[in-house]
């Protein structure tokens, strides 16, 4: 087995491929096309079957060192150089440095005479002829079909292709055979019915005035593949097939947490802000100030030196720098440093996957880590809902691969369902803020929920949503009784509430000087007693130690008296009076 | 390079009598196809063209790069350079009247 050192999101095939170089096709085909076997690719007029082909052959020269050969049999080798020229390949250099030859078929039936047997050899000596010539490994045959009208006898012409298919493997180069789209089957003259290795189907569509190109792995034998049909463009770089990244959903994720720019709002969302590298979603009303929230996020990631790319797909750059320098947001010293840059273009410019595209390679270019999308829902315009879906998929895959933080606002119509609108896009972004207008008292006043925020303790809260020369600021909306109150009212019940509180401010005061005084009185009658018993306790005292004096003076003189009779004292009484003696010595 | 030098070869035979063909077979190898070819070519040319034309045979597996001057394809494929215009006739050859017809062979008559 080969290992062709393409990533992939496939698991490793068996089967030895060819990388095609051609952004997305690699990724869908598991890496390439099978490699010594011929591919068809087959589509209507006009949707890139040539282009994909000599892309194939360009690449394989320039990126992978495999020389090809181009047999040409509807274009003339100038004609061919001319038209690839604008995807930036330099096919008439790559035929000097013999990498690449170009072989020119040409028939003209009108000239053609058949009489008995032939067979194609001619074809096939030419072929071998140019394949040996710089040893190509590639083979491009567009297209093949030309053919069927330039020859008369269908049945020798069949013949020969089996043959040549054939001849082609046995030869060993991995061959791409374009073919025209037929009404019943794939191809107009049945082609698949001997290139059945590998199939793809080029599609060219026009919904609501917009085309779209897709490309669809039909068919690859002994291979997974994506089965399904992928936008591609013709951009000046060539041929790209988006799914550009990942498939899966296994992005890195980020704990690290990123400021809004509104302090305020940071601290609705649990103190902190956003997580690095989700995808925000900011719906409002028009005029419920967007772009100005944008703004702040935008200032605040080139604050944090952080770059910042700003898709407007409304306003104008300038536009946006001046109105937001209104309210005291400095714009342009980012752009100057290059911290912060605006890539502007009117959503019908192109279609969607053109938008996408040129978006992909923005972000490739420019590597931010804050991509703000201002609206998303301008875009929304130029495809069909399902398609629209399907890109915002693709760009938040896109993002969220890269850690890069996304801001979409979105714009919805006055008197819809907020909710109901963004529900498809909604389900994609881990955050979701919500302005909108209250209508009360003769005026209009904005406020801001935060409707979710995936894992992060946020505020339930309404704020009212304030623009002033400053900048943004959020207040507590008041919410009572008679439901959420703004601007004018919210200040009327704020001077009341504050008249009320000021009355029973003054009510407390006048009551706690009362209770002041009613305590001193009583603090003068405690300390009045507290004397007197004091008094009464030295009184006390003083009685006591007249009545112990009396006492011992009475018992000394009684001992002295009967010593001096010689009388019989009891042992008792003598210990007493020894006790007491001890006492008075 | 390669077409310029046919042509060159082409624009030397104007100076040849106008009257004289110049023919150019095709052929890969001594298949039987191109044998029966060159025997019917000649065959022709003998009864129609006597002394009046000139076949030149080009062995295509010697001789590959030659196959894109003449826009060669199939084999074997016989060109007629001159008279003017250019025709080409796939085959072995085997249909008389289709040969006469392709290379326009009875207007010389």
């Amino acid at each position: 087995m080969k290992n062709n050192g393409h990533s992939s999101t496939f698991p490793a095939a068996r089967l030895p491929k060819c990388p095609t170089g051609i952004q997305g096709l690699d990724e869908i085909t598991g890496g390439g096309l099978p490699r010594g076997r011929p591919t068809l690719v087959c589509g209507g007029a006009g949707c890139g079957k040539t282009l994909l082909a000599a892309e194939f052959l360009v690449r394989g020269a320039v990126q992978f060192g495999e020389p090809g050969v181009f047999m040409a049999f509807e274009e003339t080798e100038k004609e061919l150089t001319a038209n690839v020229a604008s995807l930036g390949f330099d096919l008439a250099g790559l035929v000097r440095h013999k990498k690449i030859v170009v072989d020119y078929v040409h028939l003209e039936r009108s000239e053609i005479h058949e009489s008995g047997e032939y067979d194609l050899e001619g074809l096939f000596v030419r072929l071998n002829h140019a394949i040996d010539s710089i040893g190509a490994r590639r083979v491009v045959l567009d297209t093949l079909e030309a053919l069927f009208a330039s020859l008369p006898n269908e049945a020798i012409l069949r013949a020969e292709l089996r043959r040549l298919f054939r001849w082609l493997k046995d030869k060993g180069v991995t061959a791409v055979i374009t073919a025209e789209r037929g009404r019943e089957q794939l191809t107009r003259h049945g082609l698949e019915e001997y290139v059945s290795d590998c199939v793809i189907l080029l599609d060219h569509r026009v919904n609501d005035q917009i085309a779209t190109r897709n490309l669809r792995v039909v068919k690859y034998r002994g291979s997974l593949h994506g089965t399904n049909e992928f936008p591609f463009l013709i951009g000046d770089e060539g041929i790209s097939v988006l799914p550009i990244t990942s498939l899966a959903l296994n992005h890195k994720v980020s704990r690290e947490r990123i400021a809004t720019g509104i302090p305020r709002l940071d601290a609705m969302l649990g103190g902190r802000g956003f997580f690095r590298g989700s995808s925000i979603l900011l719906t409002g009303t028009p005029g419920t100030g967007k772009t100005i929230v944008a703004a702040n996020f935008a200032q605040a990631a080139c604050r944090r030196g952080e770059r910042t790319l700003f898709f407007s797909f409304e306003e104008s750059p300038n536009q946006i720098i001046r109105n937001t320098h209104s309210i005291g947001l400095r714009l342009e010293p980012f752009v100057q440093r290059g911290l912060l840059r605006f890539h502007a273009a009117r959503p019908s410019l192109y279609g969607l996957e053109m938008h996408l595209a040129t978006m992909f390679k923005e972000i490739a270019t420019f590597q931010p880590r804050v991509v703000i999308i201002d609206p998303i829902t301008s875009l929304m315009d130029s495809g069909t809902a399902s398609e629209c879906k399907a890109m915002v998929t693709r760009l938040v895959d896109y993002l969220k691969a890269g850690q890069v933080t996304t801001l979409f606002t979105s714009l919805t119509q006055a008197g819809h369902a907020l909710q109901q609108s963004e529900a498809s896009m909604s389900s994609l972004m881990d955050s979701w803020l919500l302005l909108q207008d209250f209508e009360g008292n003769g005026e209009r006043n904005r406020v801001l929920y935060v409707l979710k925020a995936r894992g992060m303790a946020h505020s339930n809260q309404v704020r009212e949503f304030l623009i002033s020369d400053r900048g943004i600021d959020l207040v507590d909306a008041y919410i009572g009784p008679s439901g959420v109150l703004t601007g004018s009212a919210r200040v009327a019940q704020n001077a009341l509430e504050k008249a009320s509180l000021l009355a029973s401010h003054q009510e407390a005061a006048r009551r706690k000087r009362e209770l002041e005084q009613k305590r001193a009185a009583l603090e003068r009658q405690i300390s009045g007693l507290r004397s007197e018993h004091e008094a009464s306790a030295e009184e006390l005292r003083q009685i006591d130690e007249q009545v112990g004096t009396q006492t011992r003076l009475l018992s000394t003189e009684r001992t002295e008296l009967g010593r001096l009779r010689q009388a019989d004292v009891s042992v008792a009484s003598s210990a007493r009076v020894r006790a007491g003696n001890g006492r008075v010595h | 390079m390669k077409a310029k030098t046919v042509r060159r070869r082409a624009s030397d035979s104007h100076h040849r009598p106008a009257k004289l063909w110049q023919l150019r077979l095709y052929v890969t190898d001594s298949t039987p196809k191109s044998l029966t070819a060159f025997a019917n070519l000649k065959k022709f040319c003998e009864i129609h063209l006597k002394s009046r034309y000139r076949i030149t045979v080009i062995d295509l597996v010697k001789q590959p790069q030659l196959a894109k001057g003449d826009q060669i394809l199939a084999v074997p494929t016989v060109v007629r350079r001159l008279p003017k215009p250019v025709r080409t006739l796939l085959g072995n050859l085997s249909d008389t009247e289709r040969v006469l017809v392709g290379l326009d062979l009875r207007a010389t008559d």
